[in-house]
């Protein structure tokens, strides 16, 4: 039990990380290749998240007089993380918009049938 | 032959992610910095949220390299999606009268909510973006139930622009305020918990809350255009 | 407490296969959709009130949304 509480985190975010990346190198459709970049990023943000907490914190924000007293968990993780869950919409966004392109000029979106993109 | 190359590459990825992972404890206090951060950031910023006063004050330059990621993301994605032919309207069939009332009741409703994420953000959990991107989701279910009433463009592109603007602008002006940098805190701090304190922090929320709303939807409008 | 929480990873690595498997583009988005979800959830239980309220808002809601336009112009199923 001890060390189940000590790494489940990690184990969750590192298998998100590893889905992701084998839906990416695996499959052939360009939209599936996109979702598992959307859960590739969603793995990574949570174990950013998941390494800037302390052991019986609680949230960076003051607005509640009575819990002042209690350690708080670090704030900039969090910070970095805001950021990125941003970005990685923007990157879906463009992601998305070149594949509806791709699939106006070539008819599909067989990544082994669109002739450039050979592994 | 793809899938087992794939997996024996992640697998041996995986072994030497677990060895490092003993380096880093769950629960251990890991940098000095963030422990700055809380103990000096009510007094030094006058924001009640800590995450809020990193994000704005401490690192907004980071913000800003954000907000023009989304910026030319969206920039990108309206270039790339642009046609030049006029295509006929299809005819689309509009929405039966309750879910049109219904989407049109609970539209400034979700506005609102929107709106009050990003004022108050320096007082409790929430801030520009999670508005925004709140605000953008009331015009998506504009898109979903109304069906056929599109927002006004020229409106949109305008309180995009402001928002970004508004960002810079008060950044420059914390130079101009002698002797001090790009995007310091140079109005009055206040008093803690109230909503007219924490320096430029609130103005500089707004705008970005504002900028993002009206950039994700304007995605999702570029996005549902002339799909049939 | 730890026994929920490790429920919650289990159901998000389940929901991550499922991604994987569909072959139904529009299932396999709401897979990913439930991904986010339960990621909105596990920031808020690591004390993170900001991060949960922005993967819940960007993540579950207007990514699903812009894949679900994008899958309506281009094609449903896999193969």
């Amino acid at each position: 039990m001890n060390w189940l509480q000590d790494t489940v985190y990690y184990i969750g975010a590192f298998g998100l990380v590893f889905i992701g990346l084998f839906v990416m190198l695996v499959k052939r459709n360009l939209i599936k290749v996109i979702i598992g970049l959307s859960i590739l990023e969603t793995g990574v943000n949570l174990f950013l998240v998941s390494v800037g907490y302390i052991s019986r914190g609680t949230a960076p924000i003051f607005s509640n007089p009575l819990v002042e007293t209690r350690t708080r968990v670090d704030p900039v993780p969090q910070a970095l993380v805001l950021t990125a869950i941003v970005i990685g919409v923007a990157v879906l966004a463009l992601a998305l918009s070149l594949a509806i392109r791709l699939y106006q000029h070539y008819g599909t979106l067989d990544l082994s049938k669109i002739r450039e993109q050979k592994w | 032959m793809r899938s087992i190359v794939s997996l024996v590459a992640l697998a041996v990825i995986g072994a030497g992610i677990a060895v490092s992972l003993d380096e880093i404890p769950f629960g251990a206090v890991k940098s000095r910095v963030g422990g700055h951060y809380v103990d000096l950031g009510r007094e030094q910023t006058g924001a009640s949220n800590i995450v809020t006063a990193v994000v704005v004050n401490y690192r907004g330059f980071d913000t800003l390299g954000e907000v023009t990621v989304l910026f030319v993301a969206a920039m990108g994605l309206g270039a790339v999606l642009a046609t030049r032919r006029n295509k006929q309207k299809p005819d689309i069939e509009s929405a039966s009268l309750v879910l049109y009332t219904g989407c049109r009741f609970l539209f400034p409703l979700i506005l609102l909510f929107g709106a009050y994420i990003f004022i108050n953000g320096h007082l409790t959990p929430g801030g520009g973006f999670q508005g925004g991107a709140v605000v953008a989701s009331a015009f998506v279910l504009v898109y979903l139930g109304c069906r056929g009433k599109k927002i006004n463009e020229t409106g949109s592109k305008l309180v995009e622009s402001a928002g970004g603007l508004i960002f810079i602008l008060v950044g420059f002006a914390g130079l101009a305020v002698g002797g001090h940098y790009f995007l310091s805190n140079y109005l009055p701090r206040g008093e803690l918990n109230t909503l007219f304190s924490a320096g430029v922090i609130p103005i500089i929320y707004i705008a970005i809350g504002l900028k993002v709303g009206s950039e994700l939807a304007g995605v999702i409008d570029r996005l549902v255009e002339e799909s049939t | 407490m730890i026994l929920v929480v490790t429920l919650f990873i289990l159901l998000m690595l389940a929901a991550a296969l499922a991604a994987l498997v569909f072959k139904d583009l529009m299932s396999a988005v709401i897979a990913a959709c439930m991904v986010s979800l339960i990621a909105s959830i596990l920031f808020y239980l690591l004390q993170a009130p900001d991060v949960a309220m922005a993967e819940a808002s960007i993540g579950a809601a207007l990514v699903t949304a812009i894949f679900i336009v994008a899958i309506r112009r281009t094609e449903r199923y896999e193969e």
